[in-house]
């Protein structure tokens, strides 16, 4: 016997919304809308084929949404040729490329054409946003450098986005400065953020501040890696999470418990795991330890530089199969990385650079890392047998979780930013879209090899 | 009528696409003379669909001059709601096909005016000459769109209440919370498919067997609305051997006869599109049509 229930909603024709709803936004304007076609997409942890990507003013659209509103079929529709769309690569890490060191103060104009031309040169190997590296240096370098690092869109025209700056140190750990200046590092943070703020040259009084300017793109600093295990920094933490910093525990002696402490204050990244770190040690695992945590926060995210030189493949494959999901490969690279074989003059260094790897020149000793970032997706494919789905959401999908940023970028879904990879099955860069445009990739090489 | 009877739902899907497919090459339609399509949804026409756009995935099927009606909406539910029949046409037709956007016409279940609505419906209707051709599938009730049993026979587009099954029945897209289904629908009327110059009702699994023994054998009857296809000069029922369980083996046996006759005596060539002989052994030149 059926029950009639007497709460069934009625509706009230007169109050009831006009078409369109509401809620879904319109774009009033007529602008191009582009549809790209026979191509497969990772979306959603799956590649989806016969589907295709809708893009609009430099976003990503729905077409559902545009076919019923706006009624116009797409005004360019562009050939895939069945290769692999990927939303454009972030990297977390890089000191410098072609030449370029971000730690270098040089004058405004010069500094600026450096950048410009990383910025464009990163977009060969898919990297279309990314976060300018400075290693420890001093509060003047930082002061000078740091202004040119805000937050700044990217274009098909003048290369990738700049997320803002990864500021690895000076509040590092002395034991573990790898090739950063012993003379710049600092010891403690005794006053808080007061101290960081002072070093770095933060705009904001206050945390809250910094946070106001984070959110309107006008903080400098994206990635904060510190030790927290020097005094001061441990409690300074959720006050850097505050102002919209990511904080990263690297070059760092912290034994496990206080690396989970970092972690338990708000610390959502390791930098280069295994580099820059004690050992592994059974009994007291260090911040690697972080990768068998088993408190309620989720663990967190870990730097990977895979070229296979500064981590063993073994190493890789043991982390990413404790911690799949927190993987994030970056290159770590600096100035020599995308210059063709050669010696070279970089700051005060003489390299030598090799296909890939670059060496102090005449000596066996590596001057750094080298790797571009689509190498370390394919080194990471070989070492760990992870899904290309995985290895692609290394440089996507997570960088962007960390950053937050996951809304706009390391995403292909309506609303985001229409930065767009075209891979070849076996993950090399065919052609790269920046704000729904496509780069001219021969032009950008052509550069590269006149200036040097 | 015809009754076209085939082995399974993927023959079935496969038949009708076909059909349609032909039909429309032999319309031929140009910016002028249009293609006036109409469509239901649900799950009886999911494999057309999906044959239809393997159809203009290899060439062999243009949307650009089609224009297409579809038979119902739920009101109050936004257009991009994944329940509502304008998403579900969007991702079963209209995403994989070439059809423009102004040609496709779904009843707004937001107008403000519901009625003012429904007769604009109507109107746009009659302002591009009427429908070619509608395809349609039916309830367990027998029913057609949303016509649901003791509907007019001779209806129009207009605002229906959902019968209390039916709502019952949808609460399983609506996190089972029968408040959030809708239980007001716009949609075509009997005599709005009817009118068409040819209509196509598709009717496949053992659960419509009964409903399609009553519109079949049985009078009209407002109780199962789509016996009203037994006034149509021009209708047609594709049904497949699961939905003929409730019929006498008497009318299976006819039907299948018929398109034996076609096959074997008249030969399939010599049959046209809509059933009429085109031409029989003592006249090549003539045709003649049933």
């Amino acid at each position: 016997m059926l029950q009639y229930p007497i709460t069934l909603q009625t509706h009230n024709f007169i109050s009831s919304p006009a078409s369109p709803e509401p809620d879904t936004p319109i774009p009033e304007n007529l602008t191009k809308v582009t549809k790209i076609v026979n191509c497969k997409i990772l979306r959603d942890h799956k590649i989806i084929e016969k589907d295709a990507i809708w893009i609009q003013d430099g976003k990503i659209i729905d077409p559902h949404k545009f076919f019923w509103y706006q009624k116009r079929l797409p005004d360019e529709v562009l050939d895939a040729e069945g290769l692999l769309v990927a939303p454009g690569f972030i990297e977390a890490q890089i000191n410098g490329a072609f030449g370029v060191d971000f730690s270098l103060p040089l004058d405004h104009d010069k500094y600026e054409k450096g950048l410009l031309k990383v910025s464009r040169g990163l977009l060969k190997y898919g990297t279309t946003s990314y976060c300018p590296t400075i290693v420890s240096s001093s509060s003047s370098v930082y002061h000078k450098v740091l202004s040119h690092l805000k937050p700044r869109a990217g274009s098909a025209k003048t290369g990738a986005t700049v997320l803002g700056a990864h500021v690895e140190g000076p509040f590092i750990n002395k034991a573990r400065h790898g090739a950063h200046e012993l003379g710049v590092l600092q010891a403690s943070a005794h006053n808080g953020y007061k101290d960081f703020k002072n070093v770095y040259g933060f705009e904001g009084e206050t945390p809250e501040a910094q946070k106001k300017l984070s959110e309107e793109d006008l903080n400098c600093v994206k990635i904060i890696t510190c030790a927290p295990e020097l005094d001061g920094v441990m409690g300074t933490i959720p006050d850097l999470v505050k102002a919209g910093i990511t904080v990263s525990v690297g070059h760092s002696m912290a034994n496990i418990s206080q690396a989970e402490k970092a972690v338990i204050n708000g610390a959502t990244f390791i930098t280069h795991l295994f580099n820059a770190m004690p050992q592994f040690h059974h009994r007291d695992p260090g911040v690697i330890g972080l990768l068998g945590s088993r408190f309620d926060l989720p663990r967190p995210y870990y730097g990977l530089i895979c070229d296979g030189i500064h981590v063993h493949p073994n190493s890789i494959k043991i982390a990413y199969d404790s911690h799949p999901k927190g993987a994030i490969l970056v290159t770590d690279a600096m100035s020599a990385m995308g210059l063709l074989p050669g010696s070279y003059q970089l700051g005060n260094m003489s390299v030598t650079k090799e296909d890939d790897r670059v060496y102090i020149e005449g000596t066996d000793t590596l001057a750094g890392s080298v790797i571009t970032l689509d190498e370390c997706i394919r080194n990471f494919i070989k070492f760990t047998h992870c899904s290309v789905i995985e290895a692609l959401e290394a440089v996507t999908l997570h960088p962007a979780s960390l950053l937050g940023i996951q809304e706009s970028k390391g995403v292909i879904k309506p609303g985001a930013d229409a930065d767009l990879v075209f891979l070849s099955d076996d993950l090399f860069v065919r052609r790269v879209f920046v704000a729904g445009e496509e780069v001219d990739l021969k032009a950008i090489d052509a550069e590269i090899i006149k200036q040097f | 009528m015809r009754l076209v009877i085939r082995q399974d739902f993927e023959a079935v899907s496969y038949h009708v696409a076909k059909y349609v497919k032909e039909r429309i090459r032999e319309f031929a339609p140009t910016a002028s003379k249009p293609f006036v399509l109409g469509l239901p949804t649900g799950s009886s026409p999911i494999g057309v669909y999906r044959n239809l756009v393997k159809f203009h995935q290899a060439g062999e099927l243009s949307f650009q001059h089609i224009i297409t009606f579809n038979m119902d909406e739920y009101v109050g539910l936004p257009r991009d709601h994944p329940e509502s029949y304008h998403s579900f046409m969007w991702s079963n037709l209209f995403k994989h096909v070439d059809i423009l956007p102004e040609n496709v016409h779904i009843l707004d279940g937001n107008a403000t005016d519901l009625d003012l609505e429904c007769q604009r419906y109507e109107e746009k209707i009659a302002a591009v000459g009427g429908i070619e051709l509608f395809l349609g599938g039916i309830g367990p009730d027998g029913h057609i769109a949303f016509n649901e049993p003791g509907s007019s026979l001779n209806s129009r587009t207009r605002v229906k209440t959902l019968a209390y099954d039916t709502i019952v029945a949808n609460a399983r897209f609506f996190d089972n919370d029968i408040t959030k289904v809708p239980n007001l629908a716009l949609t075509v009327g009997v005599a709005t498919v009817m009118d068409a110059r040819e209509v196509c009702i598709i009717i496949t699994g053992a659960h419509k067997a009964l409903a399609l023994a009553k519109c079949i054998e049985e009078g009209v009857n407002h109780m199962w609305t789509v016996s009203a296809i037994q006034l149509h000069p021009r209708g047609m029922v594709v049904c497949d051997e699961d939905a003929t369980l409730e019929l006498h083996v008497k009318t299976v046996n006819y039907f299948k006869s018929i398109e034996k006759v076609h096959e074997q005596l008249i030969g399939s060539d010599n049959v046209g599109l809509q059933g009429g002989v085109r031409s029989w052994r003592g006249n090549a030149e003539s045709t003649y049509h049933q």
